[in-house]
């Protein structure tokens, strides 16, 4: 069974985004995102996806990914549509919808173009000059690798879940999906500490 | 090889019904390289084999390995103690293979470029190297075992200890995970339901209601124990 992803995995290349400085992919990522944020308007909007479609190109990330995280953002970014088509009409709804597109394609650019591993050393380097401030850069970074992974993880302990309530003919019961979920990811999180510990992660 | 000392070690939790022995007062010297402990679920075997690294902590006693008290420097101890778990998918914590070594390794080799080749050795020496790039989630089971026993292995732990590491693997898997675990260099204590793997084992423990109820060599201890559920069986236990 594939897993779904929200972020996509790393994929080795030699493109020119691949070979950009970490620091520079994170702090465009971050510029973007703040302009889409920030730029209200439909035009604006079909122009960030095209530049997130740009890098995606630019990147050769496959097309597998990006339909990934396409179907990813889609339930979210329907029920935002429609709240947003509600609140303030159907150019809103679009353009909501078109910026989150935009920001899950490049969310993918960058996960597919960057090794965790250089993330968190790179995140180790940025927080290092805190340490006296009390910060505890391998921890941090720990931190954000693992809330990465956990997406995929969770989404495919979610299919199985379902997968098991529908094999009961109890797919509409939330509390017979729900209650194994919620306790099977709450006993994942615990293995996966027991196993970071076992590993002497963050044992500093 | 090193020695694994439990002096008295044992552990009771509390439940709503009361303390519960998960294992009493064990007393034992492990020196031999590869020590199997078999036994029924629930007996006591993973919480004996978690008191070696400080992943469950004696209530009574003291473990000891090597030296070191596991209660007092737990984190020497798990420098020093590799763990493999039941699931590997608990144990993979990266997205991909590559990735998830350099994880275990980040700490023992400085410098991301030597720590990708070292990476890279290790899982070639697993017969991974072709799926470094690959994605945790592409893996077989059979695979994933292995993956995790490389990034175990990354950081040369002078004991491993393995929680029923075949459990989740087909035939094949399972002996092949078995083969590279018996023929580690290392201290192996192995917890196994697979009494063929328990009879390779140099001494063998079965644990009966969180207490030895033997200890000695395989053959034996194993017969022992097939030989003690099925009395139970007989008894309609």
């Amino acid at each position: 069974m594939s897993t779904p992803q929200l972020v996509g995995s790393y994929q080795p290349g030699d493109s020119l985004v691949h070979r950009l400085p970490v620091g520079v992919k994170v702090s465009t990522l971050a510029v973007f995102s703040l302009c889409v944020v920030a730029v209200r308007s439909m035009p604006a909007s079909w122009v960030f996806l095209a530049l997130a479609l740009g890098a995606a190109l630019l990147a050769r990330v496959s097309v597998t990914a990006l339909a990934r995280a396409a179907r990813g953002v889609l339930l979210v970014a329907v029920v935002v549509a429609a709240f947003q088509w509600w609140l303030k009409g159907p150019d809103r709804a679009i353009e909501t919808v078109v910026d989150l597109f935009a920001l899950a394609l490049v969310a993918v650019v960058l996960t597919a173009t960057t090794p965790v591993n250089a993330m968190l050393d790179a995140l180790v380097r940025w927080i290092t000059p805190f340490r006296r401030l009390g910060a505890e850069p391998d921890r941090v970074a720990l931190t954000v690798g693992l809330a990465v992974q956990a997406i995929p993880g969770t989404i495919a302990i979610a299919v199985e879940t379902r997968d098991a309530a529908r094999a009961r003919g109890l797919e509409r019961r939330p509390r017979a999906y729900l209650s194994p979920f919620v306790i099977r990811v709450v006993a994942r999180a615990q293995e996966t500490g027991d196993a970071l510990a076992a590993r002497g992660l963050g044992d500093d | 090889m090193p020695t694994l000392t439990f002096d008295a070690a044992g552990v009771t939790v509390d439940t709503p019904h009361g303390p519960k022995v998960v294992l009493e007062p064990t007393t034992l010297e492990l020196t031999e390289r590869r020590v199997g402990v078999v036994g029924a679920n629930g007996s006591g075997k993973s919480t004996l084999a978690r008191l070696v690294n400080g992943l469950v902590t004696a209530t009574t006693g003291r473990v000891v390995v090597d030296g070191v008290d596991v209660s007092k420097d737990p984190s020497r101890v798990r420098r020093r103690v590799g763990f493999v778990f039941t699931d590997p998918a608990a144990q993979v914590v990266m997205p991909t293979c590559v990735e998830d070594v350099e994880l275990s390794l980040r700490r023992h080799v400085k410098g991301a470029t030597a720590r990708r080749a070292r990476a890279i050795e290790m899982l070639a020496s697993f017969g991974l190297a072709d799926l470094a790039d690959t994605s945790v989630h592409a893996l077989s089971g059979g695979q994933r075992q292995m993956l995790a026993l490389a990034g175990v292995l990354a950081v040369e732990p002078s004991v491993v200890v393995a929680d029923e590491p075949t459990t989740l693997l087909d035939l094949a898997n399972t002996r092949r995970v078995g083969d590279v675990l018996l023929g580690l260099e290392q201290q192996l204590v192995l917890v196994t339901h697979d009494l063929d793997l328990a009879r390779r084992c140099d001494r063998v423990l079965v644990v009966e209601d969180g207490r030895i109820r033997y200890d000695g060599a395989p053959d034996a201890a194993v017969d022992d124990y097939v030989a003690s559920v099925e009395a139970r069986e007989g008894a309609g236990l």
